[in-house]
């Protein structure tokens, strides 16, 4: 933790409203290099769409971001180029993987590669059977996902995202939709890649994996970050009330 | 009914279904196809400049008669000094017509495309023409193949209006035996046997095409 100080993602009041209301609120954070973030936040607290300004797909009304090399400005950047740049800096992990299904798990993977980044086709397929292989995944290469469970639809998503040498990889609940017993292959696959050093932005459920792999915590509520605190303080003990109630549910379950 | 007659006739009507009836639904299915495919992304554009002639297209082909259609670009356009052919006159009248409806049938099956494969798409990089071409129409056109073998045959049916300006096929081929031999009853009851045989094909065609594009799909 203490040798990760570049930072790789900064965030500065950040603002983004669907209608009336504001949904994104002035977030501000910082993500070195390396770094697992693990957002936490009630439903409905802005997390997805936190993502989403991320990795392009909303242009917020206010704010400033940089990933690494690219900045924009809200308030200067053309939306179309600045999400564009976003979104050529960060590969997202969907909810519902979003795979094709109209091509195998090969054709998913160097879609990008070779139709957009024109890597050769040799090439781009040499690189994504090595990581289906890293993902346990190498025989499916010629499967289409209809025919894959899902923690497998899952990790070819991953594997997808990382064939595109983003800078920050982005998981929106990516086991939400899995059966149990296929959350913990998926999260396995997570681990890995912290491990290796990755800039991860999660959100997650799963305190589990967040105790044991992320670096740090930004509990958002209401559009705002309201805690940013190192993993393990976070959990030891939340300074706000709102975290603190947070995780007595997730963690106690049911409460009568 | 007389058995010769019915085989004696078969033979021109036979031909006229084979150089007038099929190739004039074929050429007109396939440049509507790519008319209707243009129409439904004007229809869906952000810019009011091609929604609204895209509108206004797809409602004056619904709510006009095609044989009025045919009439107007037959009869009526050389009143403006554009003369046609009957031949080209149909293929433009059901071109335009397959246009206007298969249009709506595309764009409901591009919206039916799940709004996390555009996002997916966008994710990897595709622009928006790539995203169109690689990743949202092969799926649309699993969806629209039912409604679209709808259009063709209704299509093929429909083809027996240009009969009405003279072209060559099926059911004026039937006419003129009728009207010669004055056997009505039987030459119209063979024309439609031979449309409703057509028909079939088609619809044996559609299900194979069906099965094909469901293999993948969960
Ligand atoms: N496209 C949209 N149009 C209108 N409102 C939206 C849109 N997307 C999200 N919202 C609203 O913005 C708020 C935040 O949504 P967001 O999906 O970011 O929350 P979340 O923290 O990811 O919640 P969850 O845990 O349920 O996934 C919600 O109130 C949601 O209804
Ligand atoms: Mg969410």
């Amino acid at each position: 933790m203490s040798l990760k100080t570049t930072p790789a993602v900064r965030l500065e009041g950040v603002r983004l409203s669907f209608g009336p209301t504001p949904v994104l609120d002035g977030v501000s954070l910082t993500v070195a290099e390396g770094e697992v973030l693990v957002l936490l936040g009630a439903s409905g607290s802005g997390k997805t769409t936190l993502l989403r300004v991320l990795a392009g797909l909303e242009w917020p009304s206010a704010g400033r971001i940089r990933i690494e090399d690219v900045e924009v400005d809200a308030a200067t950047t053309p939306p179309r180029r600045g999400r564009d740049a976003l979104r050529s800096r960060t590969a997202m992990v969907f909810q519902q993987h979003n795979l094709f299904p109209h091509r195998t798990v090969l054709g998913n993977v160097i879609e990008g590669p070779v139709s957009v980044q024109r890597r050769s086709r040799a090439d781009a397929e040499q690189e994504a059977r090595r990581l289906l292989d890293r993902v346990g995944l190498g025989e499916r290469a010629d499967a289409y996902p209809a025919e894959l469970s899902g923690g497998q639809q899952q990790r070819v998503g991953i594997v997808r995202a990382l064939a595109l040498h983003p800078r920050v990889l982005l998981f929106d609940e990516p086991t939400s939709s899995l059966d149990p017993e296929l959350v913990g292959e998926v999260l396995t696959v997570m681990s890995e890649l912290a491990a290796e050093g990755w800039t991860m932005i999660v959100v997650t459920h799963e305190l589990g994996f967040a105790r044991a792999v992320a670096d740090s915590i930004a509990f958002l509520d209401g559009g705002t970050i309201v805690e940013h605190a190192p993993s393990a303080d976070f959990f030891a003990a939340p300074r706000t009330d709102r975290a603190r109630r947070f995780l007595a549910r997730l963690d106690g379950g049911f409460h009568p | 009914m007389d058995l010769s007659l019915f085989l004696d006739s078969l033979g021109p009507i036979a031909l006229g279904a084979i150089t007038g009836t099929i190739p004039l639904a074929l050429v007109s299915f396939a440049f509507g196809l790519v008319l209707a495919v243009v129409v439904a992304l004007a229809r869906m554009s952000p810019s009011r400049w091609l929604r609204w002639p895209a509108r206004a297209f797809i409602s004056v082909i619904r709510g006009t008669p095609l044989l009025v259609q045919l009439f107007v670009i037959f009869y009526g356009l050389p009143n403006l000094g554009w003369t046609l052919d009957a031949w080209p006159s149909a293929v433009i009248a059901f071109t335009l017509n397959v246009g206007g409806y298969g249009a709506e049938t595309i764009r409901a099956a591009i919206l039916s495309v799940p709004r996390g494969q555009w996002e997916a798409a966008f994710m990897i990089g595709l622009g928006r023409r790539q995203t169109l071409t690689r990743v949202i129409l092969p799926q649309a056109a699993r969806v629209s193949v039912p409604p679209l073998s709808n259009t063709f045959i209704s299509l093929v049916k429909d083809t027996s209006l240009a009969s009405m300006i003279m072209v060559t096929e099926l059911f004026r081929e039937a006419q003129k035996i009728a009207a010669f031999t004055q056997e009505f009853l039987a030459l119209y009851i063979e024309a439609a046997l031979v449309y409703w045989l057509i028909c079939l094909v088609l619809s044996a065609a559609q299900s194979r095409i069906e099965t094909r594009l469901e293999r993948h799909v969960a």
